[in-house]
């Protein structure tokens, strides 16, 4: 139920009236907040939003969820008093490069003082999904005590808690519906957490809880999910065993997805086919995930349940060739595929010749590459079988130790869909592997070809050239992720010059300096953010760009050891809530 | 302009020579230099400033020391993979093995199995030994000719290939690298194996 709010019938002499009664729609508010109440993406509801006052207005009374890409470009107050009738929040912190390790420990992004302005303004609040944020066991309790109508929490790479605080949650969230805990830098002190849910719990429908590796108690979890008949998703953790599974999947035949835990167990043959059947009576699996320590003993227990898989994510499976390809033959139907480089090329040749409908594969390193002394991996060879077989590829991740610029060539004309290429070569600078020369012409090829590409990750030896072509080219381009790249600042104003949707751009170990950061400065108030580590920037050409530009966040991370000139760390991003007011010391705001 | 000068102080002078082709030990030192950057031993001349924010940036240095100290070159945050995705590489392919090798024990006429982890043990006396207090009988002694002689029971064992061998001919890591099942054989096929083929 809205909240009542302004006056239906306005005062034609008032100054909020003026242009906008005269030309005011011609059906009532409450029709237009009807109409509008159906638009989900948050792009069109944007651009509603500015047609006119009237129709801000209604927008805004009718949105019920909000979408923040950078937590600090917006402050909870000026939220809520623009959204007054919020029931789900996303909302991301941290630059994406604090998941590998560039971002210092209490940086910020705390979750908490938004949760204070919600308990008052978002009564109502049902969905919170946080990524890279901070959050407290603290934050999580007020969570629990604060929305009496909670339903789903997600925490994606966030930190800060403990499992103390998933028990608050568990105690105290009488309509949960959904708990997705992944891939957090949490403490993990106990699975107690799960047994706190009440006795006649009912309302899950997703739970994940892979990522957590302490035990939980299986009776509690048992009792779960045979209470809880909506229950779509489930991923439990490592100590679940291959009985226990069974015993929950035909609890829970209904459901879409499932993560196991552990498959590092022989299984008699009883249990070999009872469990062959659970999965097969899941006749709406699917995704499917986990499949950690596997052995190619327990994956024909698979086959019956991968008719109707459309995701699998085998990226913690450490699998060779012949157990995928195995795999694979059961798949027809697989659109999105996560695997580990030591399936090799020949394992990505199956998919290749398996999967017809595959739409997006990514492939990640099997072991520390510092580390390993043999090569294994995948190289262009498996990139380019997958490409003759999979015509609607639009989405890849690949981690491979060697490429050439022939093959991304060959790559894009068999699949010109691309809308996100992310292509990392494991060694940095690595040249075309058989030429010797930068991969600049496998890029320009890249955004020569695929018009559509939103979202663009470069590698391996590059000159400035490849930023010309991107700059050129990359009309639609949003993203962009360079590492060890370029030759001079030129290759970064190319960049800003020429990518008209550019709305992130990370960068690092670079050698773009103040020159290029202040080619154009403007460029920033259309982006999200700029993170620049590892590059030429000094303090004084920050300080500038601060100057010029008052309405962008500049701040620096300082860390102890550095010249006090460079500017090691910079993160440049626009906001209309100032600079930041819980800086910790080694950030500076210029 | 500052990084420039540092590298031509002689510390870095195979890092600015060119060279195309595939990554060797060369590139290391590259790397080094810019891993340097992120461990405090940046070979900067001016490191006597001090720097005011020691206290907290002290945390922050900690952070970039998860890695170990470069003797092969690593690169903080490279290659770009969650920190939870990467604690679980395994460093070297026969890790996961590494973690207990269970294998199933059957005798005949027990009317269950056990599971044990070969990897308990040091070598075939310690095996059979703990077979033996197992099910709870006693296993003859072995001679290379005549397999186990002085009891009705003879340890077997499944191979990779699928045949049945008897426990003891093979040195103990090949054994236990290709050791599928154990079944302890009773009366006369027992008997069977123990003569030479």
């Amino acid at each position: 139920m809205n909240l009542k709010r302004k006056n239906p019938n306005p005062d034609p002499s008032s100054p909020d009236s003026d242009e906008s009664t005269q030309l005011s729609s011609p059906f009532p508010d409450e029709v237009l907040e009807r109409v509008l109440s159906l638009l989900n993406s948050r792009k069109d509801r944007n651009s509603v939003s500015l047609v006119c006052k009237d129709w801000y207005d209604a927008e805004r009374w009718s949105r019920t969820h909000v979408f923040i890409g950078n937590c600090y470009s917006v402050s909870p107050e000026i939220l809520t008093r623009r959204f007054p009738n919020i029931r789900s929040v996303t909302l991301k912190g941290k630059p994406r490069f604090s998941d590998f390790d560039l971002v210092p420990p209490k940086w910020g992004a705390c979750v908490h003082s938004w949760l204070l302005v919600f308990a008052t303004k978002y009564h109502f609040l049902e969905a919170l999904r946080l990524k890279r944020m901070t959050v407290s066991d603290e934050s999580l309790k007020f969570l629990a005590l604060s929305f009496p109508n909670f339903k789903a929490l997600s925490l994606l790479s966030c930190d800060g808690f403990s499992t103390d605080g998933l028990a608050s949650i568990t105690t105290h969230c009488k309509n949960l519906t959904e708990l997705d805990i992944q891939e957090n830098d949490i403490d993990d002190k106990s699975g107690k957490w799960l047994s706190c849910f009440p006795e006649n719990f009912m309302s899950l429908e997703v739970l994940n809880f892979a990522n957590l590796n302490s035990d939980v108690n299986f009776e509690a979890l048992e009792r779960l999910v045979s209470w809880c008949k909506s229950l779509k998703v489930l991923k439990v953790n490592e100590n679940i065993t291959l009985e226990q599974l069974q015993r929950l999947l035909v609890l829970a035949p209904h459901l879409r997805e499932v993560g196991t835990g552990s498959l590092l167990q022989e299984l008699t043959p009883r249990q070999h086919s009872e469990l062959k059947s659970a999965f097969s009576n899941c006749k709406n699996l699917n995704i499917l995930s986990g499949f950690t320590e596997v052995t190619s003993i327990f994956l024909p227990v698979l086959y019956p349940a991968c008719t109707n898989l459309t995701f699998l994510n085998l990226s913690y499976a450490v699998l060779q060739s012949d157990e995928l390809s195995n795999l694979l033959i059961h798949c027809p139907l697989l659109q999105r595929l996560w695997v580990l480089d030591s399936v090799e090329d020949e394992g990505l040749e199956a998919v290749g010749s398996n999967c017809p409908l595959l739409e997006e594969l990514r492939v990640f390193p099997a072991s520390d590459p510092h580390e390993d002394e043999i090569v294994h991996g995948v190289t262009e060879i498996g990139f380019l079988a997958v490409s003759y077989g999979c015509k609607k590829l639009h989405y890849v991740l690949y981690f491979c130790r060697r490429m050439t610029n022939a093959a991304v060539t060959t790559i894009v004309q068999n699949c010109p869909d691309f809308t996100h290429f992310r292509l990392c070569i494991m060694n940095p600078r690595q040249p075309d592997y058989q030429t010797g020369e930068p991969m600049d012409e496998a890029f320009g090829a890249v955004v020569k070809t695929c018009t559509k590409l939103r979202r663009l990750a470069v590698s391996g030896l590059l000159t400035d050239l490849t930023f010309e072509y991107i700059g050129k080219y990359a009309k639609n381009l949003e993203t962009l992720s360079v590492a060890f790249a370029g030759s001079s600042d030129w290759g970064m104003e190319c960049v800003l010059k020429g990518c008209p949707k550019l709305r992130k751009l990370e960068i690092r170990d670079c050698p773009f300096g103040n020159a290029a950061l202040l080619s154009s400065f403007r460029k920033y108030e259309s982006m999200r953010s700029l993170w620049m580590s590892g590059c030429k920037v000094t303090m004084n050409g920050c300080r500038l760009l601060a100057q010029e530009m008052p309405r962008l966040n500049v701040e620096v991370i300082k860390e102890c050891g550095n010249d006090d000139c460079q500017a090691d760390k910079l993160y440049v991003y626009r906001s209309v809530a100032g600079p930041r007011k819980d800086a910790p010391p080694f950030v500076l705001t210029l | 302009m500052e990084s420039k000068v540092a590298y031509e102080n002689g510390l870095n002078l195979k890092a600015t020579e060119l060279r195309l082709g595939l990554p060797g030990t060369d590139i290391e030192s590259e790397e080094q230099a810019l891993s340097s950057a992120r461990n405090n031993k940046r070979p900067l001349p001016d490191n006597s400033k001090e720097c005011g924010l020691k206290g907290s940036s002290d945390d922050a240095q900690h952070s970039d020391h998860e890695t170990a100290p470069p003797a092969k070159a690593q690169i903080v945050g490279w290659p770009p993979i969650r920190s939870y995705r990467k604690n679980n590489l395994q460093p070297k392919k026969g890790e996961a093995e590494a973690s207990g090798i269970y294998v199933k024990v059957s005798m005949d006429g027990a009317p269950y199995l056990r599971k044990i982890d070969l990897r308990v043990y040091k070598g075939y006396p310690e095996l059979l030994k703990a077979l033996e207090n197992m099910f709870k009988f006693t296993i003859g002694e072995y001679s290379e000719r005549e397999g186990y002689k002085g009891s009705e029971f003879a340890p077997t064992y499944e191979d990779k290939d699928g045949d049945w061998m008897l426990v003891g001919d093979v040195p103990w890591d090949m054994f236990m690298s290709s050791c599928k099942r154990l079944r302890i054989m009773k009366g006369s096929e027992a008997r069977g194996l123990g003569c030479g083929v």
